[in-house]
């Protein structure tokens, strides 16, 4: 008997009974849904974490080092020599203040933006800013202290109407020159890393002494995926690959190590390092999910061998019959796994789509939640997952299918036909 | 060119608790290419034991059993199931027609076992059905049919596959009297046409509707010959004690 043939026949008998077969799916439906929706809200995760590195920069390398309450100090200098003695590993370094509690004024507003940061002329090179407007800073304005700033793109459109080159932003009573706008990154939303005014370090050393503090921050804190604290200096250096961070942050270690003797004065963290750091977690968490999940889906592969069972003692003179009509064992035994994986395969898509719709409601849902801003985060629905959700339930439905399939094969045809 | 069923010795014994019971004790019997062949018995004479050994359903405990020239005693399931539907047609007392199934999809299924492709299928079970006078009502479930309707369905699915013999077990069983004769003369006529026709009873006016009648009682033959001899239609005594249903009835 041909596979096409067992299958119509398995969606006809299938048919004739819904609520049973829908009962009876319900494991396996619930089962592949909730490893779809974990594995596409794993993979969300996932692409955002990547994205929120990929945003600071794939080859960034973050440094804070004490500044206070130590006798040694590293300074600007010592990060540039650095640099050019290392050109294998290290291509630019940029100091990188934040300037708390700053208050920002335009020509007819007041108002806070989420981030004001003192860096260099590397810094756009470093975290891969594209200038859509204008320039970015110079080394001449770093030099000179001068009263320039590059805005973010939610600046310009939110205060400026979109043309703030050349406009001035008034930062803690000083009036500073806007020369450049920077291209979107996070649709131009507010709290996002569109929400940005960057001078130079300089100017952001004067602006915090007079503000009395290095900062408001009351301790180590994550700001736009920065770590910054108090009486820290952090330092951002851009290697020269992903390949190349692990000695990219040996060189720096190094440095740093010689001049403190003490690893717990400085911190030197790899973008690429710590995405497969928390990749890799990720991936440990998802497992251990999914391996819940499959629990389901083992249950539900219980349901359907139950369900099977009792349709093989129903249909022991159907059995009976088509043996005395010429059926091998096998035919039999094809013709009930056949109906199992069926069963368990339509299973399968309904709690795929269900699997979809549900991660896509959760993906939204946990985006409005998070309202990190810069990124956005939504379920990933790789099609490896469905093909693996659905390859378990058709699995699932011929494993647990087989016993009473073999059961039905074996029936003695004259005690099958005599059946009532 | 040897017969096409034959008996050799046959015993079928079966193990009740601490007896024996010889459903059929040393039966020799052979059956012809083209007969019309009626066993008869009270039951458990042995004759639904004896239908089973020769429709392939059951291996005898001793002896040999030739279908065709072929010695099918030793088998096991899945070569019988070949036998079964190459060369044996089966018509049973209660139809035994797949309800989920239309007329022609039923009438198709010992083809389908027969690995025969689609369209050949189809019209072979056509003109099965065209031969018992069902070929419009193909599209039927067995159960908007009448139960003749449904014997000659059942007819039709044997004489699909193009079996050498067709085992009719008690196959006016459940119908009325009309309808039965309807059924056996349907018989006849397949026989007249060539066909090989072995027709298990409990009843003798059915039986003598046979050429030959092989009479069985406890297991063994007791009259084997003409069914126009009255010897033939002779009841034998019984047994009461003796006479119950051990070997069991396919069918009812």
């Amino acid at each position: 008997m041909g596979v096409k043939q067992s299958f119509f026949l398995a969606l006809k008998s299938l048919a004739t009974s819904k609520v049973r077969a829908l009962l009876t799916m319900l494991g396996i439906i619930i089962g592949v849904a909730a490893v779809i929706i974990i594995i596409s809200l794993g993979d969300g995760m996932q692409k955002l974490m990547s994205d929120s590195f990929e945003e600071l920069g794939a080859n960034l390398i973050q440094v804070s080092v004490q500044s206070s309450g130590s006798s040694r100090e590293v300074s600007m200098d010592d990060m540039y020599d650095l640099v050019e003695k290392n050109p294998k590993y290290l291509s630019a370094v940029s100091p990188y203040i934040t300037v708390s509690s700053a208050s920002a004024r335009t020509p007819g507003d007041t108002f806070t933006p989420y981030s004001v940061v003192g860096v260099s002329e590397a810094y756009d090179e470093i975290r891969a800013l594209t200038v859509e407007q204008g320039r970015f800073l110079q080394y001449v304005d770093v030099l000179r202290s001068q009263k320039v700033c590059v805005v973010g793109s939610y600046i310009s459109k939110e205060y400026y109407n979109g043309s703030a080159l050349g406009k001035t932003l008034g930062l803690s009573g000083y009036n500073y020159t806007i020369v450049g706008v920077l291209s979107e990154s996070a649709e131009s939303r507010k709290g996002s890393a569109d929400d940005l005014v960057i001078i130079p370090y300089t100017n952001a050393q004067q602006l915090n002494s007079a503000l009395g503090s290095s900062g408001s921050p009351s301790s180590t804190m994550m700001s736009g995926g920065i770590l910054t604290g108090v009486g820290m200096d952090t330092y951002m250096f851009s290697g020269t690959s992903k390949d190349t961070a692990s000695t990219s942050r040996g060189v720096i270690e190094n440095f740093l190590d010689k001049v403190y003797g003490d690893d717990q004065k400085y911190m030197v963290i790899t973008s690429a390092e710590m995405l497969d750091m928390m990749n890799t977690m990720m991936d440990t968490m998802m497992v251990v999910l999914v391996a819940i999940a499959g629990i389901s889906l083992l249950v539900g592969g219980i349901g359907i061998m139950n369900i099977m069972l009792v349709s093989v003692s129903e249909r022991t003179r159907e059995i009976g019959i088509r043996k005395s009509l010429g059926a091998k064992r096998r035919d039999i035994r094809g013709q009930f796994i056949i109906e199992a994986g069926t069963t368990s395969a339509i299973g399968g898509v309904i709690g795929i789509v269900l699997g979809i719709a549900l991660a896509k409601v959760a993906g939204t849902l946990i985006d409005g939640l998070m309202n990190s801003g810069s990124t956005q985060f939504t379920a990933v629905v790789s099609i490896q997952s469905v093909a693996l959700a659905f390859g378990v339930s058709v699995g699932v439905g011929i494993l647990f299918g087989y016993l009473p399939a073999n059961k039905a094969a074996k029936l003695n045809p004259i005690d099958a036909l005599r059946y009532e | 060119m040897g017969h096409l069923i034959e008996f050799q010795q046959v015993y079928k014994i079966y193990q009740m608790g601490d007896t024996q019971v010889h459903a059929l004790d040393g039966v020799n019997f052979a059956i012809d290419k083209g007969e019309f062949v009626a066993i008869v018995g009270q039951s458990g004479s042995g004759k639904s034991t004896a239908m089973n050994i020769i429709g392939c359903l059951d291996v005898p405990t001793s002896g040999r059993y030739f279908l065709g020239g072929v010695d099918v005693s030793t088998m096991d399931d899945d070569q019988q199931a070949v036998i079964r539907n190459k060369m044996l047609g089966f018509i049973f007392q209660q139809y035994n027609l797949i309800p989920k199934l239309n007329v022609l999809e039923n009438v198709e299924l010992p083809l389908l076992y027969g690995g025969v492709p689609q369209r050949e299928r189809r019209e072979r079970a056509l003109s099965a059905l065209d031969r018992v006078g069902l070929a419009d009502k193909y599209k039927n479930r067995p159960n908007q049919l009448s139960g003749g309707q449904q014997q000659r369905v059942s007819i039709a699915r044997a004489l699909a596959g193009n079996p050498s013999v067709i085992l009719a077990d008690e196959p006016t069983g459940a119908l009325d009297s009309h309808t039965s004769r309807e059924v056996l003369s349907f018989l006849k006529k397949l026989n007249r046409e060539g066909d090989t026709v072995v027709l298990i009873t409990h009843d003798n006016s059915i039986a003598v509707r046979a050429r030959r009648i092989i009479r069985l009682q406890d297991g063994q033959i007791i009259y084997d010959g003409d069914a126009s001899d009255p010897q033939a239609v002779v009841q034998p005594r019984m047994d009461d004690d003796e006479d119950d249903d051990l070997c069991g009835e396919v069918g009812d």
